[in-house]
């Protein structure tokens, strides 16, 4: 029994098969406008952005430790800085979604300076009263139709494609870009040097600052890096719409309570928790969503249910039970023996 | 004239907030548990009146006597059944039961009241008033700003001068200690939930003779109140009651320089405040 006897790696069997897997279940997504009909395309566009945000708000609070029930503040701006950008300067609408992206980060700046002085759950509810004064602000533009809201110009959607069908695809084409480029950049994040930093701060904030972690530092980039991708998936959200009012882009319910429901029934603090948490989310909605607010008052229930018997969420039972991990973050020792590799 | 009309009216409506606040703050307080839930169970507290003054015919203010004791039952069975569960280091699980909490709420009310809004009928009561010199106060926001300081004197002596109060500041400062002297802390958490529901039937109460109300509006009066307590500074009642002042004056009068800026004006001040003194103003306990 030496040491030689042991390696230490990082990926697994697993974790390749599911990389190929994944690649060959993207190339078809990819070509779904050739498969699939307007209205699954719809819905798949939905499950996209759904699982954009609910892997951006799982870095934040299952990584960074910042839990925020205020993340509609940066959907609804970005979809705000779409209408805007596009009607106002002429802008095409994909360079306009790229401009929220940027926009939102810059904004998120200030508002990241203010609201970290909040700690726990005053942090949850203070990023909630930012929301509000979005939506607040947003409500007093009148040229964006006020508290109504606005819809884009038939020119600047018809400026995308000029068929109905080609609309449809970019957009579908749009939401699963940004759900694998969200997916791919935590994947990436969580990997680096600041990736590490993070998962150290989740799992002793004291003992990481006590290693020269700069957690404060660390989180601040976390927040604003989300902040700017949310915004830009709240611009294709609104793309999508082709509508936009106060109400609907600020909304908690939607934006916020949805997708914690999302991240947390799939597991937080996982790559793979939010990819099931958006599967289950949109099984149960299209089972259920005859029974209107009925179906609301069960996702509560599985989620309050979720939270109390398996904190960890449904990949955690997934994962000890047959100890996988399908993005390789952590590393692992095996025994050379075995010869698994 | 008019802007001094703004302020006592804003301080009145301040009597409101701090309402909506105390109950926060009692089991912000004692268990460092934050209620996303609390605005919706203001509503729930409304609705209850509702439905009291409808089927036995009285005066809201004596629905009183029903919706309180039984907003602090369940309270209890809240705390004990679901809340207590969720207590410990980690900030998710009580955030996100309560966020559950907050939905179901919502949609279980939707459901029993439809989105249509309501209102409690309180008579003559809803329009009286008397002149101060030059200004003229209505009754309501009178007595609403007099139950306010009432409840939270009350409070603050429930909190220091009893048994009770002592029991509660003991899981407050160290939970195991408590315990190992002889005191339940799930009961004492019970006991605080019940309490703190029972402030905010009262809350309810007069939210709902005020204004109308739906199942929707939770979430704005459990941001109005959070406020009132952060500005206040955490962990102190009268602060509380002052930072429900702030807010309410800050909203008339910000109404008064143009109506849509009426809440948002509300926010800034509090944003304000949070970026001068971020413990706010009168703080007691470190968040």
């Amino acid at each position: 029994m030496s040491l030689q006897n042991y390696t230490v790696t990082r990926t697994s069997q697993a974790a390749r098969a599911a990389a190929i897997l994944g690649a060959l279940v993207l190339l078809v997504l990819i070509a779904a406008p050739w498969w699939a009909g307007r209205a699954d395309m719809r819905l798949m566009g939905e499950i996209f952005l759904y699982l954009a945000l609910a892997s951006l708000w799982n870095l934040m609070a299952g990584y960074a430790g910042l839990v925020s029930v205020g993340q509609q503040a940066f959907v609804g701006f970005g979809g705000y800085i779409l209408f805007a950008l596009t009607i106002f300067v002429g802008l095409p609408p994909i360079v306009a979604i790229a401009a929220a992206g940027v926009l939102g980060a810059i904004i998120a700046v200030p508002m990241a300076a203010l609201i970290f002085r909040l700690r726990g759950a005053y942090f949850a509810i203070g990023t909630w009263v930012f929301a509000e004064v979005f939506r607040l602000s947003f409500a007093q533009i009148s040229s964006l139709g006020g508290g109504s809201g606005s819809s884009l110009p038939v020119g600047i959607v018809r400026s995308m494609a000029a068929s109905r069908d080609g609309r449809e695809s970019l957009s579908y084409w749009l939401a699963l870009g940004i759900a694998v480029l969200v997916i791919a950049a935590v994947y990436l994040f969580l990997r680096s040097r600041n990736g590490l930093a993070l998962t150290a701060i989740r799992d002793n904030e004291l003992a990481a600052g006590s290693l020269g972690i700069d957690i404060w530092r660390t989180k601040f980039v976390v927040y604003v890096v989300t902040a700017g991708l949310t915004a830009m998936v709240g611009a294709l959200i609104f793309l999508q719409k082709l509508r936009i009012s106060p109400d609907a882009a600020f909304s908690v319910n939607d934006w916020t309570a949805f997708v914690i429901f999302i991240v947390v029934i799939g597991g937080i603090g996982t790559i793979e928790g939010p990819i099931i948490g958006t599967l289950i989310f949109f099984a149960l909605r299209e089972t259920l969503a005859d029974l209107g607010t009925t179906y609301l008052i069960v996702l509560g229930l599985v989620a309050i249910v979720v939270m109390l018997k398996a904190p960890k969420g449904v990949w955690s039972l997934i994962r000890t039970r047959f100890d996988l991990q399908l993005f390789p973050l952590g590393y692992r020792v095996q025994h050379n023996d075995k010869k698994a590799d | 004239m008019d802007w001094l009309n703004a302020v006592v009216q804003g301080t009145l409506l301040g009597g409101l907030y701090a309402l909506f606040a105390a109950g926060l703050s009692l089991i912000f307080g004692v268990m460092r548990l934050v209620n996303i839930a609390h605005g919706d169970l203001i509503i729930l507290a409304a609705y209850l009146g509702l439905t009291v003054t409808t089927v036995a015919g009285v005066h809201p203010l004596l629905a009183l006597l029903i919706v309180v004791p039984a907003m602090g039952l369940i309270g209890y069975a809240l705390q004990r059944g679901i809340l207590n569960q969720t207590l410990g280091d980690d900030l998710l699980p009580p955030l996100l039961v309560t966020f559950g909490l907050s939905v179901i709420l919502q949609n279980g009310l939707l459901e029993i009241y439809t989105a249509d809004p309501q209102k409690m009928d309180a008579g003559a009561l809803e329009i009286a008033s008397f002149a101060v010199g030059s200004l003229t106060l209505g009754v309501l926001p009178v007595l609403t700003f007099a139950i306010a300081v009432a409840v939270i004197w009350g409070l603050q002596w429930t909190f220091y001068r009893t048994a009770l109060g002592r029991a509660f500041r003991a899981v407050s400062d160290n939970q195991d200690i408590a315990q190992l002297m002889g005191l339940n802390r799930r009961h004492i958490f019970g006991l605080a939930m019940a309490l703190a529901l029972a402030v905010t039937a009262i809350a309810g109460i007069l939210l709902g003779i005020r204004t109308s109300f739906d199942p929707s509006v939770g979430g704005g009066r459990l941001i109005f109140g959070f406020e009132a307590v952060i500005i206040g500074g955490l962990g102190n009642l009268w602060g509380t009651l002052a930072g429900g002042v702030i807010l309410g004056v800050a909203q008339t009068v910000g109404a008064k320089i143009d109506p849509g800026w009426q809440i948002l004006a509300g926010h800034i001040v509090f944003l304000l405040i949070l970026a001068v003194r971020p413990n706010g103003l009168f703080p007691r306990v470190s968040g």
